[in-house]
């Protein structure tokens, strides 16, 4: 099956590196991968984000043996990031493993052991696009979390760590399957961190029952040589609520895909984020909302921080499906430009079938506002403390729109620790 | 070069228009001694608040001569944060929004950031409020404005009361309000008459722009400075308001011309 070149970069790096098990949905994607390679920039989906960085580059399996000391200080940093701390019940994976020692899950909940012979469920494409394609055909372990009817499980800190050598390149896929049903609830704060040169390409597939509520914050803090590459399927039933925040900190080119699907009239879902970028980082947010009942509704608000020479990407299209009348539907998509040489591509996409909906969009960019500057200056703050003021200024009404209290704290620490580090 | 409290000779400043610079400032002469209090009036787009955002340090104009000192210290050389801890206030005309930063926060910031500056300890949270509690009390400032964004939604008046809430926390020694009057009404006038006022001292000067005697009434000022087409073009004492208010700024225009 070697006869067709893809169009895209070759994944044999992650094709041909033996541990591909057979079950029909990886199969398909293994074809799929095969068929289109790696996206370079300017495939529709991957207009601005090109994989590059990926081609001809040895990916291998991670390693399971790594340095617990290590393991220990990343975790660390973690609970010092979210403000979440060795209280709080965890998931913990290193290099795409559970790490049972480490974790402590929330009371009441269901946990599986991962099954890699499981099919992907209704409504996830394995072959869709390529961050599931890829996740599909390498997962060997993942989260199987199941909060029951009418049970609140609390907030889980789900941890990734990423350990690799600086020039010996793994990868690692995880796939996380929650499901809240009716009347459960659960706010997840999901922190990836990491050293070395690795690529996390995580999978989530999210249901949401009716009533239920999940609320899912994502810190990506990667290494600084990371890539990471996540993508999220949520389906939300009748009056359920996914609430997601997407905070893009860390590694040198990731991008985080959601596909979420309003089925069932009622449904609500939340895609927020936030891209904090310097240096020469990538950060790409791509969504794909469906509205495929009526009454839904759907909240979009990504911010951008580019500072230096860093790039930031937000493709989002919601789509309204004929019978989702009455759909009410936001999204805005702001850019603040720290540099002259910083970059924001945004590709907004409305594509309206039904004729009764509310639907709305906008975008900015600009720069910090010389008149606001003058005026902290004027009252005695310093220069770099008055810009720190209004880029926190202008992340305050996105962090904002985070339901969960314990969750917009720890985005907030997150945000600060971020400011220290790059910007102060 | 003199060692008066406030010295400006000769100022002159521009604007990059695009292509053309615009000349603004052309030659400013000013001396306010410490402990006084002195009234700047003149036609609109004479240059009244350039002047006070030049003496603030604001980027966008260039000066291009003259010199202006603030306690022997050379305004002109120092950042617009180093102007404040040195003890300049400027109230400014149009009070700039800000969306996403909380009044009660913006303001501990800054007074703890000049406090820093002048050697003094930081305040914290509790003496923080007590303090700013009891100027609001004063300004018959509503708590809840502390609590809002930096101005956004504020009314005309209200933006002026949070201007003089900022000055009386930051304790400077020279104060540049520039037309603080506008959009008050008389009680709200007397109010912030009053802030100001209250601060008269032999260490604090303060240069009071507006367009009616009605502020001067309340405020009186030691002396009344004309100002058009960048210069000041007539100055004399408080009776000087009386007369502009009367006769307008013709005289004195036709006989600089
Ligand atoms: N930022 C600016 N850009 C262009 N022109 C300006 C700017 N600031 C002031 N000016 C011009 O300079 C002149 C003086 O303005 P200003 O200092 O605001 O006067 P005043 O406060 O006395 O009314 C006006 O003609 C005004 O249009
Ligand atoms: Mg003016």
């Amino acid at each position: 099956m070697n006869a067709i070149a893809p169009v895209g970069i070759s994944p044999s790096a992650f094709l041909d590196r033996g541990d591909v098990k057979g079950n029909a949905a990886r199969l398909r994607a293994a074809d799929y991968l095969r068929t289109v390679g790696l996206p370079r920039a300017g495939v529709e989906a991957w207009k601005y984000t090109s994989l590059r960085a990926l081609a001809d580059v040895p990916f291998a399996a991670a390693r399971r043996d790594v340095d617990a000391g290590a393991v220990d200080t990343l975790l660390a940093e973690v609970e010092t990031i979210s403000g979440l701390g060795a209280g709080a019940s965890r998931a913990v994976f290193v290099n795409g493993r559970f790490d049972a020692g480490r974790s402590r899950l929330p009371q009441g909940v269901r946990v599986a052991a991962f099954d890699p012979a499981a099919e992907m469920r209704d409504g996830i494409d394995p072959a869709g696009d390529v961050t599931t394609a890829l996740n599909t055909v390498l997962a060997d372990d993942g989260l199987a979390l199941v909060v029951p009817a009418g049970v609140d499980a609390g907030c889980l800190l789900l941890v990734s760590i990423g350990l690799a050598g600086e020039d010996a390149p793994v990868s690692f896929h995880p796939q996380h399957r929650i499901v809240v049903e009716e009347g459960g609830r659960l706010a997840v704060l999901d922190a990836a961190v990491g050293r070395g040169y690795y690529l996390h390409n995580p999978l989530y597939d999210i249901t949401v029952q009716e009533g239920g509520y999940l609320s899912h914050a994502r810190i990506q803090a990667e290494g600084k040589k990371a890539l990471h590459l996540a993508v999220s399927h949520a389906r939300v039933a009748s009056r359920g609520v996914y609430d997601s925040f997407t905070l893009t900190l860390g590694a040198s080119l990731s991008r985080h895909e959601v596909h979420a699907g309003l089925n069932a009239a009622g449904a609500s879902v939340h895609v927020n984020g936030a891209q904090l970028l310097a240096g020469h980082q990538h950060g790409d947010l791509t969504s794909v909302i469906t509205h495929g009942a009526p009454d839904c509704i759907s909240r979009q608000t990504v911010k951008n921080v580019l500072a230096d020479h860093a790039r930031g990407v937000f493709q989002g299209k919601i789509h309204v499906e004929r019978i989702a009348q009455k759909t009410d539907g936001y999204q805005m998509n702001q850019a603040l430009l720290l540099s002259d040489t910083a970059e924001i591509d945004a590709k907004p996409e409305l594509e309206i079938y039904a004729d009764d909906v509310k639907c709305s969009h906008g975008a900015t960019v600009g720069a910090l506002d010389d008149d606001q500057l003058f005026y902290l200056r004027s009252r005695g703050i310093p220069g770099e403390a008055a810009r720190s003021i209004l880029i926190r200024a202008f992340l305050h009404d996105v962090v904002d729109q985070i339901d969960d209290a314990r969750l917009k704290d720890s985005l907030n620490l997150a945000v600060e620790a971020w400011w220290k580090r790059e910007v102060a | 070069m003199s060692k008066q409290f406030v010295s400006i000779n000769g100022l002159c400043a521009r604007i990059d228009d695009g292509e053309a610079h615009k000349e603004i400032l052309r030659g400013v002469d000013l001396e306010i001694p410490a402990g006084e209090v002195h009234a700047i009036m003149g036609p609109n787009g004479s240059g009244k608040s350039t002047l006070s955002y030049v003496l603030a340090g604001r980027e966008d104009y260039e000066v291009t001569g003259g010199t202006a000192t603030f306690k022997g210290q050379d305004l002109l050389a120092l950042e617009p944060e180093e102007r404040a801890a040195l003890g300049l206030f400027l109230a400014f005309q149009t009070p700039v929004e800000l969306p996403g930063v909380n009044n009660a926060n913006f303001l501990r910031t800054a007074v703890n950031a000049v406090r820093r500056a002048r050697g003094m300890d930081e305040l914290d949270a509790v003496a923080f409020l007590k303090a700013v509690r009891k100027e609001t009390k004063h300004l018959s400032m509503s708590d809840e404005m502390l609590k809002r964004n930096v101005n956004v939604g504020f009314s005309g008046g209200e933006k002026k009361r949070n201007e003089v809430l900022q000055m009386r926390m930051l304790q400077p020694s020279f104060a540049i309000l520039d037309e603080t009057d506008s959009g008050l009404d008389i009680d709200a006038l007397r109010i912030v008459a009053e802030g100001v006022n209250s601060l008269r001292s032999p260490d604090f000067s303060a240069l009071v722009i507006t367009h009616h005697q009605r502020l001067l009434d309340y405020i009186v000022p030691d002396r009344i400075h004309v100002m058009a087409k960048g210069r000041i073009i007539h100055s004399g004492g408080p009776e000087l308001a009386r007369q502009l208010e009367a006769q307008g700024y013709a005289q004195f225009l036709s006989e600089a011309a």
